[in-house]
């Protein structure tokens, strides 16, 4: 039974407003724990951040931008890590990395606007939907009104997965900033224009949250200094307000590397680590790290074969990271099959990103991810029970 | 420095356009009459980008059609009069940049931004200063509909000449757009249409052609995709001039089935077939109403327009009256009913309280923070509008950017002593500037008079709120505000986000 026609069969939708934290952990919609996806925008060259090393392939199409055999952070005999993500390597030490291969979808778009629209919608390739996954799963399944929002967006404006009008969905840079500027709206009532209640309802939902909000929490963990250092902060602020959020959507831009990809991805890979590294200290610090996942997600990995410029121009298949306290660490998906490359020279896919998805809902959440993934996808095993 | 002007200096201008009475497209006895103040303020505001009390009043006294009438009149010239950037004749070929050095390879595209600052604040001037705002929103319009972007087309001299030609349709006729538009170099390039070939066809024009351009989804099938992409193949363009070319050696001269018409179609024969459907009129024609009537078009009100649309060799004119005469239009649930877009806003409030400003840069960069980047939509689909322009971060933001300039007076002496203290020589003449410097002196070149602008009503005349606000304000202005400080309440009020 869905969450929302089992509160309305006890008639008490608004009971959950008041319901403490600990007693919406159910059945359905576990949203104490928080989900945090990092965003890599412009597409990430995943075959240099899991770096396939004992495949002649990956070299013979990279000769000048391949990652050394003897540079790689190895993970098992054929897959290791490019060494800017040096930091992560305590945690797949630890078990709670798990490194995920060759996730894509059928009938790949190459557009960066397309595709992650697709990423973000659960679309298939041929369709244009308009409410994000997490919309349409929390629409189906509501975040308890007690918390501050059911997501806050990071480093971006861009709703992403969080699109669409059914969300209260906060799109902030930093909580300081946003509870300063939040003293401008404070509007009341309701309308019958639409256009008018949805106008109310964002400054409602601003109220709210500045009101459970708060931007103090003295954090040991050491962030970055950097725009993704700040909006793990950010993060991890709200994250420790009493009334907390069940998403956290950040944005890491930059990996659009069409060009002179080395160094580029060599900063944006450390600050990622150092970021996520960071964020688990932070976590542990107020005893969340085991309700926290972390995936990583773009558009589009790129191209096997490198390009005249030492850069990768747009790619199909992907390498993602998901982590946490609860995460079973390990290796899965398929290793690049970079002998199968298609007409464009692009990768096949293993593993469908709606999987990831349904991973997040069935197995962090509790919820039947049928409805937001419009259809069955299979939940990888990637958490401890 | 400029100021932006009012409708009624404009009004001079245009005093010799004769007024013509059209046949009033409804039965309706209101048409006959005089709109009175609330209608001609609904006109103006969705017409133009903002209206003040004189206009209103002018317009007050014409029956709708007179009214629309002398909008549509006020579109006759279509040419610009802001100058274009400098460097709009000289195409750079994108085969520049092969074999170019890092260093200089990353010079070209830091003047490529550079251009693309100056483009889209060409735009944004004009939008303030011109006497035909509609002309402008209908620009902005097609912009939004035959979407290409810098992002992609990386050429600001293309983006430029795409704008151009939109500008020359914008209230012409449909077709010769469609027409035009596909063979535009721009649209080439960002519908990847450069690389459909003969044998190895790239759909994506063919595709987006149907789905967002003419028919909409569901008119067409996916065998008609691949056929028509067919058709289009070979319609490249040249990267040495930057103009289009027909490549007869990699167009497909087949015969192509679209649409159940069979023949050996080019790409003009594809475009014509789409034309002929009523579903291409329907799909603009709801466009239009969700622009400028409301976001629930009305299904019988969209085919009665969309017929007259077609059967005028696709006049956007025709299409424009039909919609802004309609009763639909005036009904009191199209009042207020749609959210202004952030060049609306942001050009509505410049014009409407008629601020004198500076660089327009930082309205071109207020405009990018609220979500509407000029020359740059999110994706093929354009900028989705309506509620998707207000989450919490975007409110917030267009109310700090309302706030900031309404205390843009007071806070210039708190600015010039900042820059003193920072030893920044604002006023600089030669220096190479960072962005930030830009910015703080645009902000203290902005100028705004409350008193003076208020003064043009009475003291506690209720008008002023009318005049400023679509619908009764949510909160109540403070009792006894005035100056400055009433008009910043009313700005802030949530229903100055609607139009």
């Amino acid at each position: 039974m869905h969450r929302r026609k089992f509160l309305s069969a006890l008639g008490a939708t608004a009971v959950v407003s008041w319901l403490p934290r600990a007693a919406c952990a159910g059945p359905a919609g576990r949203y104490d724990n928080v989900l945090i996806l990092v965003e890599l925008k412009g597409g990430n060259d995943g075959l240099n951040t899991v770096v396939p090393y004992a495949d002649n392939d990956y070299y013979n199409l990279r000769p000048r931008i391949a990652i050394a055999r003897d540079q790689v952070l190895q993970l098992d005999g054929s897959a290791g890590l490019h060494p800017a993500l040096q930091p992560l390597m305590p945690l797949w030490q630890n078990r709670e990395l798990a490194v995920v291969q060759s996730i894509g979808y059928p009938s790949a778009n190459l557009s960066h606007f397309r595709s992650i629209e697709i990423w973000d919608t659960a679309s298939k390739s041929t369709e244009y939907l308009s409410d994000g996954w997490l919309t349409r799963a929390f629409v189906d399944s509501p975040v308890p009104k007690a918390y501050a929002a059911d997501g806050i967006i990071v480093g971006s404006g861009e709703l992403g997965p969080l699109a669409g009008g059914g969300t209260r969905a906060l799109a902030l840079t930093n909580t300081e900033q946003f509870l300063r500027q939040s003293k401008l709206a404070g509007s009341e009532g309701a309308s019958r224009n639409p256009a008018l209640s949805h106008i109310l309802k964002v400054e409602q939902d601003v109220v709210q949250a500045a009101v459970n909000l708060n931007s103090t929490y003295p954090f040991r963990a050491e962030f970055p200094n950097s725009p993704l250092g700040n909006a793990f902060k950010t993060a991890a602020q709200v994250i420790a307000s009493k009334a907390g959020v069940a998403v956290v959507k950040i944005t890491h831009n930059g990996f659009d590397t069409h060009s002179n990809q080395q160094a580029t991805q060599q900063r944006l890979l450390k600050e990622l680590a150092e970021g996520l590294v960071a964020m688990r200290v932070a976590m542990q610090e107020i005893g969340r790290w085991d309700a926290t996942m972390m995936m990583t997600y773009c558009e589009f990995g790129r191209r096997p074969k490198e390009n005249q410029s030492g850069g990768t121009d747009h790619g199909t298949a992907n390498a993602h990271f998901a982590l946490g306290g609860r995460i079973k660490g390990g290796l899965y998906g398929l290793p690049p099959a970079l002998a199968r490359l298609d007409g464009n020279g692009n990768l096949p896919f293993a593993i469908d990103f709606r999987d990831m998805y349904a991973t997040a809902l069935e197995r962090w959440w509790g919820l039947n991810s049928a409805v937001a993934l419009n259809g069955r996808f299979r939940a990888l095993d990637l958490l401890k029970a | 420095m400029f100021t932006t002007p009012t409708l009624t200096k404009l009004q001079r201008y245009a005093g010799t356009v004769s007024l013509v009475v059209a046949l009033a497209t409804s039965a309706f006895a209101r048409a006959a009459e005089p709109m009175g103040f609330d209608e001609a303020r609904h006109l103006l505001n969705r017409t133009s980008f903002a209206a003040n009390a004189d206009d209103i009043d002018a317009f007050a006294k014409l029956t709708r059609a007179q009214a629309v009438d002398q909008l549509l009149a006020w579109t006759a010239s279509n040419k610009v009069a802001t100058p274009a950037p400098a460097w709009v004749n000289d195409f750079e070929s994108p085969r520049r940049l092969r074999g170019m050095s890092a260093e200089d390879r990353k010079l070209a595209q830091r003047m490529q931004v550079e251009k693309g600052a100056e483009l889209r604040g060409w735009w944004m001037t004009e939008m303030l200063t011109t006497p035909s705002p509609l002309t402008e929103k209908m620009v902005l319009f097609w912009h939004n509909h035959f979407v290409s972007s810098l992002q992609k087309v990386k050429s600001p001299v293309l983006m430029y000449r795409q704008q151009l030609l939109l500008r020359k349709h914008a209230l012409g006729y449909f077709g010769d757009m469609l027409h035009d538009v596909s063979k535009d170099p721009a649209m080439v390039i960002y519908l990847d249409n450069a690389s459909n070939r003969k044998a190895q066809p790239n759909e994506n024009f063919a595709r987006e052609v149907m789905e967002l351009f003419t028919l909409g989804e569901g008119n067409y099938g996916e065998q008609d995709i691949k056929e028509a992409a067919r058709a289009f193949t070979g319609w490249s363009f040249d990267p040495d001039s930057g103009d289009f070319v027909l490549r007869p050696l990699i167009h497909d001269d087949g015969v192509k089935t679209v649409l159940g018409r069979s023949g050996n179609f080019d790409g003009d024969a594809v475009l014509d077939i789409l034309l002929a459907r009523p579903a291409t009129a329907e799909f603009v024609v709801a466009k239009l109403w969700r622009e400028f009537v409301s976001p629930a078009p009305e299904p019988a009100e969209v085919k009665r327009i969309a017929r007259m649309f077609r059967d005028n060799r696709y006049n956007i004119k025709v299409a424009l009256r039909a919609l802004l005469t309609a009763d639909a239009f005036y009904a009191p649930q199209s009042r207020a009913a749609l959210i202004k877009s952030p060049v609306e806003l942001i050009v509505g409030t410049l014009r409407q309280f008629r601020f004198e400003t500076g660089e327009v840069l930082p309205f071109v960069l207020a405009s990018r923070q609220l979500g509407q980047d000029l020359f740059a939509p999110p994706n093929v689909k354009g900028w989705p509008g309506g509620e998707a322009w207000i989450n919490s971060a975007t409110l917030l933001q267009r109310k700090q950017f309302l706030e900031r300039l309404f205390r843009a007076q007071e806070m210039r002496e708190p600015l010039m002593a900042m820059s003193r203290a920072a030893g920044d020589n604002v006023k600089g003449i030669g220096k190479v500037e960072d962005g930030r410097q830009r910015l703080t002196r645009a902000m203290m070149d902005i100028h705004f008079d409350g008193d003076k602008w208020l003064s043009q009503y009475r003291p506690g005349d209720s008008q002023v709120v009318k005049v400023v606000l679509a619908a009764e304000p949510a909160n109540q202005p403070a009792t006894g505000a005035r100056g400055a400080d009433l008009l910043r309440q009313l700005v802030l009020d949530p229903v100055y986000q609607l139009k």
